[in-house]
């Protein structure tokens, strides 16, 4: 009987935490779409409820009702799993995140690993996707989102590494506690920076949207996805985007914690800034994706190997001999 | 604990059913895709076990990586067509017995090792290494390696690195007539090797040397 009440007492807490993920995704695709619209002078969404702020709920409305179309030639079952990993994979990984010291749904001891494999399982939608569809398009789309995700998703390590250099403990709360006194953006601001132009690469945000460049692929490996389908995909990718700000503050911004610990700042509550600060990089996210061109593929390549991946580890060299001289190794 | 042992029985069920698909499955992506289920569910029975860091490398490492680059080649050569026919003509071909040797041999060589260890007096006597049940596992497998087999650790690091030269050496090729974009060439370009002024003479035209 307890073991049955402990059951539905972390089903209560995961829908707990789920939902709250869910509507605040639809809420940052109208943000998305607002910020890119009041950079190119337009309005963006305003006519469904106060400020538009509806919009998105009406387009999950008008994909749930649009028939989903399966292809004759596709392999059905890896075509209909695609969007439904991408989905579970973006939400999953939600588990680990500290929104305070104590409201945390799993307070694992190897956090920052868990986000890391998650993040790196989120390929597979992608390329299942653009396999399944058996069509040259989403192929080609699938094959260029795997190449980009795995190679970015190398310098993300390194860089993780070097914040785990100066926390010593894969626990993410623990990563948060270690930025009491000064966040880690301060001495290790290239290393933001990168970690930065790695998510937008990693999550296929714009300047990086290869995989989906409508010039040259129509939609890559979405091409041949309708209705509810693509609506997960969707989904999917804009929860991605909100988890990669979220790593980004918890690394680098030192996640719940105050700015300052006085008076008006440490009575708002923790979640509160833990929030703030990710709608604060998904601004930048967003701005990014406004005013920046693509890039060509080769030199998306050429960035990931030939200057972030050298970059960052002369950075763990740096970091490394720096706390080792000044001995400000953690753990001892 | 009864919530453990089902969580256990299911994760082994999965890891088992979907070892046997990889080599049942006659297509060779769908292969892949249970191979990487397999590797799914043993990282999780090392969760289960609280070798939690193990699991995750085995995560990260062979799913996000190894695997992606097995479905790479699946899908870009055309294994599907060969696996194929080697199901087609099994009178001839001869990798059924010889799988089945190997099998075998690793079976029973599983078997001596399960049965030495498991009536082994003093097991945990033979344990080189103190175990210290305080620290993490990370922690201490850190300790272990960065310390006490540093050298073999440094060691097999090279050997996967010549492994990647290797590889790289055997595939490079030059290319000619490949049009490079040089940065350096770029910005280092000014107004004068740039632009040029003609006067153009009517009827004449310019020729441009290309």
């Amino acid at each position: 009987m307890a073991e049955l009440f402990i059951f539905f007492e972390q089903i209560y807490k995961i829908l707990f935490l789920l939902i709250p993920v869910l509507v605040s995704v639809a809420m940052i695709v109208w943000l998305d779409r607002r910020v890119w619209a009041f950079v190119q002078k337009r309005r963006g969404p305003n006519v469904v409820g106060p400020f538009g702020l509806f919009q998105t709920l009406a387009d999950a409305l008008k994909y749930i009702f649009k028939e989903i179309i399966i292809p004759a030639s596709s392999n059905k079952v890896i075509f209909i799993l695609a969007p439904i990993v991408t989905m579970t994979l973006a939400l999953i990984a939600w588990a680990v995140i500290p929104f305070s010291e104590t409201f945390v749904l799993a307070d694992i001891n190897v956090g920052i690993l868990y986000l890391f494999a998650v993040s790196s399982l989120g390929v597979y939608g992608i390329i299942m996707g653009g396999w399944a569809s058996n069509s040259k398009y989403p192929f080609l789309g699938a094959i260029r989102s795997a190449a980009q995700m795995v190679s970015y998703e190398v310098s993300i390590g390194v860089i993780i590494i070097n914040v785990l250099l100066c926390v010593g403990s894969l626990n993410l709360s623990d990563i948060v506690l270690a930025q009491k006194d000064l966040w880690f953006v301060i001495p290790l601001f290239p290393m933001f920076i990168i970690f930065f132009i790695s998510a937008l690469a990693e999550t296929n945000r714009p300047p990086f949207d290869l995989p989906e460049a409508e010039a040259e692929l129509v939609a890559g490996y979405q091409t041949e996805y309708s209705g509810m389908m693509y609506a997960m995909f969707w989904l999917g990718e804009y929860a991605n985007i909100l988890l990669m700000c979220a790593m980004g503050s918890i690394l680098f911004l030192g996640g719940w914690l105050s700015p300052i610990d006085l008076f008006p700042f440490n009575v708002i509550p923790a979640p509160i800034w833990l929030i703030l600060k990710i709608l604060f990089l998904f601004i930048l996210f967003a701005l990014i994706k406004a005013i920046v061109p693509r890039y060509r593929y080769d030199q998306l390549m050429k960035l990931g190997w030939k200057i972030f991946l050298p970059f960052s580890l002369i950075y763990v060299v740096l970091t490394a001999s720096f706390l080792m001289y000044f001995d400000l190794l953690p753990g001892n | 604990m009864i919530a453990h042992a089902i969580i256990f029985y299911i994760f082994s069920l999965i890891a088992i059913v979907s070892a046997i698909m990889v080599t049942v499955s006659k297509n060779t992506v769908n292969s892949v895709f249970f191979l990487i289920l397999d590797f799914i569910s043993i990282s999780c029975l090392f969760i289960m076990i609280g070798a939690e860091f193990l699991g995750m490398i085995m995560l990260i490492v062979y799913v996000g990586a190894v695997a992606v680059l097995f479905l790479f080649v699946v899908m870009m050569l055309n294994v599907a067509q060969q696996k194929n026919e080697w199901f087609n003509s099994s009178g001839r071909s001869s990798h059924i017995p010889v799988g089945l040797l190997v099998s075998i041999i690793i079976f029973f060589e599983l078997i001596i090792v399960i049965g030495g260890w498991k009536y082994k007096p003093d097991l945990l006597d033979s344990i080189a290494i103190e175990i210290n049940t305080d620290l993490t596992n990370t922690q201490s497998l850190g300790g272990v390696i960065y310390t006490d087999y540093i050298h073999l650790f440094q060691l097999s690091g090279m050997v996967l690195l010549v492994a990647m030269i290797g590889a790289i050496v055997l595939t490079f090729r030059q290319r000619s007539g490949v049009k490079r974009q040089s940065y350096f060439k770029q910005i280092s370009r000014d107004r004068k090797d740039g632009i040029e002024l003609v006067d153009v003479e009517n009827n004449k035209g310019v020729k441009i040397d290309a």
